[in-house]
C-alpha cells in the first residue's frame, strides 16, 4: 500500500516486455512444460495470501486469507513438481 | 525485516524467476529452470514470512500444510497424459486465490482507498474469477467429465459475453464511486459467470491453448492482486507470466493452426471484435 502508482507501472511494464522477450524461441516439446512452470510461478499470489492471512484482524478477512493460502499452496506445489515430472525425460 | 531488505530479497526472487522462465525454453536447460522457478518462490515465500505485517501464523501453517498436501498428492499421482487437466485444475485455483485475496484485502482497509488501488482490486477480482471457472471448464473437459459435455454454448454467445463485459465496465466505474465488499463480490460473480460462458463453448481439442490463455490470466490477475497490496514480486511474477503466457499462446496457436482472437474471445468461429475478459 506504500508502493506509487508510477513506480508500479514502470515495473509491470518493464516486466511485460522481459516476458513477452523470454518467450519468444521456444520448441513445441516444450510448450506444456512452460505453460505448467508458468502457472506455478503465478501461484506468486501466495505472498499476497500470507499478507492478507497473517494481517492478525481475523474474521472475514483471516478466513478468506485461509483460502487463498491454501488454494495458492495447492498451485504452487503442485504446480511446480507436476512440471518436473513432465520435465524428466529432458533431464541429462 | 525492514522493508528495504524485503524489497531486496525479492529482487533476488524476481532475478530467479526471469532465470527460470529463460531456461525453460531450452530442453537442456528446462529442470534447472523449474527449480529456479521454485527457488524464487521459496524466496518470496520465507520473505513475506519476516515481514513486519504479518503477525499471525496459525491460518497461513495450516493453510500451507493443507495446500502442500493435495497439490503434492495430486502432483505425483496423476498419469502423465492426464496432465494438462491438472495444470488447468492447478491454474483455477490461482486464479481464486488472487480474487479471495483482493476481496480479504478490502475488509482489512479502514480508510477509503484511492481509485488506482479499487481499480486494480476490481480487475483482480474479474481475471481471478474468469481463470477460476473458465480452468474448472477446461479441466472439466480435458477429465470427459459428464455434466460438463453436456453444457453447450447458448445461441448468441458473442452477444452474451459482449454484454457481460460491457457490465462488468459499469459496475467498475460504480465500485470506484462506492467503494464497498458488496459491489467487489457482485462483480465477481458476473465474472465467474464470464469465464463459464467464455470457455464453455470451446472443443477439447482446443483445450492446451484455452490452458495456456488462462495460465496467463492468472498471471495478470496476480499482478493486479500486487498493485493492490503494493508487492512488488506480485507485479514482476505476474506480469511475466502473464506476457510469456500470451506469447506461448500465440506461439500455440500457430502451431495448431487456430486464430488467437477466436480463443480469446470464446468462439471458433470468424474472429469477432467484442472485448475481451481483461
Amino acid at each position: 500500500q506504500s508502493l506509487p502508482l508510477v513506480i508500479g507501472l514502470t515495473i509491470f511494464m518493464l516486466a511485460v516486455f522481459l516476458g513477452i522477450e523470454l518467450i519468444s524461441k521456444i520448441p513445441p516439446t516444450l510448450h506444456t512444460p512452460l505453460m505448467s512452470g508458468s502457472n506455478a510461478i503465478s501461484g506468486i499470489t501466495l505472498v499476497g495470501a500470507i499478507l492478507v492471512a497473517g494481517n492478525g484482524a481475523g474474521g472475514l478477512a483471516a478466513f478468506l486469507g485461509f483460502l487463498a493460502v491454501v488454494m495458492a499452496t495447492v498451485n504452487v506445489v503442485g504446480g511446480f513438481l507436476v512440471t518436473h515430472r513432465m520435465l524428466q525425460k529432458f533431464k541429462r | 525485516m525492514s522493508p528495504v531488505w524485503i524489497n531486496l530479497s525479492y529482487l533476488v526472487s524476481a532475478i530467479f524467476f526471469i532465470l527460470g522462465l529463460k531456461g525453460m525454453t531450452r530442453p537442456k536447460t528446462a529442470v534447472r529452470g523449474n527449480l529456479y522457478g521454485s527457488l524464487g518462490m521459496l524466496i518470496a515465500v520465507v520473505t513475506t514470512l519476516l515481514a513486519a505485517e504479518v503477525v499471525s501464523f496459525v491460518w497461513i501453517i495450516v493453510g500451507v500444510l493443507i495446500g502442500s498436501g493435495i497439490g503434492a498428492y495430486f502432483a505425483i499421482t496423476i498419469k502423465m497424459e492426464k496432465m494438462p487437466e491438472m495444470v488447468a485444475l492447478f491454474n483455477g485455483f490461482g486464479g481464486a486465490a488472487s480474487m479471495f485475496v483482493a476481496g480479504g484485502d478490502f475488509w482489512l482497509r479502514t480508510g477509503v482507498p484511492t481509485s488506482d488501488v479499487i481499480i486494480s482490486t476490481a480487475l483482480a477480482g474479474i481475471i481471478g474469477a474468469v481463470t477460476l471457472t473458465g480452468s474448472l471448464v477446461a479441466f472439466g473437459k480435458l477429465a470427459e467429465l459428464n455434466f460438463i459435455k453436456k453444457l453447450k454454448a447458448l445461441p448468441g454467445q458473442q452477444i452474451i459475453n459482449a454484454v457481460l463485459a460491457v457490465l462488468l465496465l459499469i459496475l467498475i466505474i460504480v465500485i470506484v464511486n462506492n467503494p464497498s465488499s458488496g459491489w467487489y463480490w457482485t462483480i465477481v460473480v458476473v465474472s465467474l459467470v464470464l469465464g463459464y460462458m467464455l470457455t464453455i463453448s470451446i472443443g477439447g481439442a482446443d483445450m492446451p491453448v484455452v490452458i495456456a490463455l488462462l495460465n496467463s490470466y492468472s498471471g495478470l490477475a496476480a499482478a493486479a492482486t500486487g498493485f493492490v497490496i503494493g508487492n512488488t514480486i506480485l507485479i514482476i511474477a505476474g506480469s511475466l507470466v502473464g506476457a510469456s503466457g500470451l506469447i506461448l499462446t500465440k506461439v500455440m496457436c500457430d502451431a495448431m493452426n487456430r486464430s488467437l482472437p477466436a480463443v480469446l474471445f470464446g468462439s471458433l468461429g470468424p474472429a469477432s471484435d467484442g472485448p475481451s475478459a481483461d
